[in-house]
């Protein structure tokens, strides 16, 4: 990695690291657990990685390595993704508006 | 050309993430951005997988690993059940870190002979916390799933051993800076890193485990993105970063309610603070049956629900929802408190109310909510006891002291399910127990909110309706 090259990659992990701070702040509380298991899944983007390093099967163990890493990290990418959904599928409003409970009071 | 389109493509995955974080700030946008996420990472498999490098039996060992990786997955996807939900996380947390410890170790094998002292500090840095965050995920897992005890286990001179093995670590990859042709160090760094993951967790309870749970998402955020350095790869490093900076948000969110420092959180070990409590100047306990306390939450026109750990050990949450409804349809107003440390890990409760079918919209946070409480006629506590605790107010003394809570003291009638007098987490003794407006009702809290239910709803019919 030259210089330049890691000076470029510092600005655009500080300026992600601001990005995801004013984006991350505005979840609310009520959806902290999905974020989690969303963001874990964001994160084993490692996958990418893992896949050049089995995919170019350069020596026996890095390929070992790769294969090992590839399976981890999908597990994550696709138990990750699947669970945020079936989280988010259960929050849902409440189906009649406040007005009618009221009605319910007087009857 | 190829290379260029690769980058492009890494871009748009990037957007796509930004995205689906962005449109996770509400629960109606909340799908679309798994969607954006899922569309983010296809395309960031498809332009990895035109990588030049990728060999024709490459492609077959890939299809292998990653048919083994969803076979894993989609079932821990969609078998776990609500209830497990934090070992869920923290486990998942284990097989990333695991990932990108190894691809960092797999990195150094093969490039040690020309890799630059700043990328090696960075591959150092970045699988000490890859391997740290699994064995500590994996423990916390371990705790959260009961197998391992969930007290606090501490020793004389802890602090002082963890200092010195994460010191020795530290001073590996500083080696390896100098000289990263000392290949026979790198096991001992990955020896030391998985060890102290362990001893970090070890004297960490129950009730800390929100923190850490987003401490240790924060960890493996940056070892991600430490590896993107690594790896020259910028889509790594915005992953990385953004699920480095949601993890830190979480855990800072998590130490201010419970008014503590990071530092105390992991080396504080909280449960074992014995605090000689002559606080509690014992006084009368008293007690209600379900038909009395029925009686009273009928007759009320707000009730606040405060939910706890407690419920989701009973899994009562499908009775407390029951409950909801029926004095709904009395006409009661009914609404559910939500302390940030409920539970164990950020967002718990409303996960599980949520699958209990609670409208979201009836779960208020903390801040919302507590202004409401002295115009609540009654508030019921379900498994939740240090939240509570008025001393967090006003006993300096207490080790909750300064700890925001919910005001549920300034309700007409407080009344709290509770398997028996024990104290809490904490150890702390309760005052709002001894309370004159509190009254208790003990047993199981699935019970106890089902014989509510059967109160409630039963009396109804016998109204004649």
């Amino acid at each position: 990695m030259t210089t330049e090259a890691i000076i470029t990659s510092l600005f655009i992990f500080a300026l992600a690291g601001m990005l995801g701070l004013e984006v991350i702040r505005r979840v609310p509380k009520l959806l902290h657990t999905p974020l989690m298991a969303l963001t874990n899944a964001l994160s084993a983007i490692a996958l990418v990685g893992s896949l050049v390093i089995l995919g170019a099967q350069e020596t026996r163990y890095a390929t070992i390595l790769g294969f090992l890493a590839v399976v981890a990290s999908t597990i994550n990418v696709v138990g990750g993704f699947l669970i945020t959904d079936k989280m988010l599928r259960m929050f849902r409003r409440r189906e009649r508006p406040r007005a009618s409970a009221e009605t319910e009071r007087g009857s | 050309m190829r290379e260029h389109l690769i980058e492009v493509g890494y871009l748009l995955a990037a957007v796509g993430f930004v995205l689906s974080l962005k449109w996770m700030s509400s629960p109606p946008t909340a799908r679309r951005g798994i969607l954006a996420g899922e569309i983010g990472f296809g395309i960031a498999i498809a332009a990895t997988l035109a990588k030049p490098e990728i060999t024709g039996e490459g492609y077959i060992w890939i299809a292998a690993a990653l048919l083994i990786g969803s076979a894993i997955g989609v079932p821990l996807g969609l078998l776990v059940p609500m209830t497990a939900m934090p070992q869920r996380i923290a486990l998942s947390h284990a097989f990333g870190a695991l990932a990108a410890g190894v691809v960092g170790t797999a990195e150094y094998y093969l490039r040690s002979e020309e890799i630059s002292r700043f990328t090696m500090g960075v591959l150092g840095a970045e699988v000490l916390l890859g391997f740290l965050v699994f064995t500590g995920s994996l423990m916390a897992a371990g705790k959260l799933h009961e197998i391992l005890p969930q007290r606090p286990l501490t020793y004389r001179g802890q602090n002082v051993a963890n200092f010195a093995l994460l010191g020795a670590a530290v001073g590996i990859v500083i080696v390896l800076v100098l000289d990263p042709g000392l290949a026979y160090l790198f096991p001992v760094l990955i020896a030391l890193a998985l060890v102290f993951g362990v001893l970090l967790i070890i004297p960490i309870g129950g009730a800390d485990m929100p923190t850490v749970i987003a401490l240790l998402n924060s960890y493996a955020g940056l070892s991600a993105a430490a590896l993107g350095f690594v790896l020259d790869n910028r889509l790594l490093i915005v992953a990385g970063a953004l699920d480095g900076t949601s993890g830190l948000i979480l855990s800072i969110i998590m130490c201010r309610a419970m008014n503590r420092s990071f530092t105390n959180v992991l080396f504080g070990a909280f449960g074992q603070l014995q605090h000689t409590a002559e606080t509690a100047e014992v006084g009368q306990i008293r007690s209600a049956s379900p038909d009395e306390a029925a009686e009273i939450m009928k007759a009320a026109r707000l009730v606040i629900v405060v939910p706890g750990y407690g419920m989701a050990v009973a899994q009562a949450q499908h009775k407390v929802r029951e409950l909801a409804d029926a004095l709904l349809a009395e006409g009661v107003d009914v609404r559910f408190a939500i302390h940030p440390v409920a539970g164990r890990m950020p967002g718990h409760m409303n996960v599980l109310l949520a699958e209990a079918n609670v409208p979201y919209d009836r779960l208020f946070d903390m801040d919302e909510i507590n202004g409401e409480f002295p115009q609540a006629d009654v508030v019921l506590v379900v498994g939740a006891n240090d939240v509570v605790n008025p001393a967090a107010r006003h006993d300096r003394g207490s080790p909750i002291y300064g700890m925001p809570i919910l005001e549920a003291d300034k309700a007409q009638c407080v009344m709290v399910i509770k398997r028996s007098m024990r104290a809490g987490f904490a150890g702390i003794e309760n005052e709002l127990f001894y309370n004159p407006k509190t009254v208790m009702i003990f047993g199981d809290a699935k019970e106890v909110v089902g014989d509510l239910v059967a109160e409630v709803s039963g009396a109804t019919a016998s109204l004649g309706h």
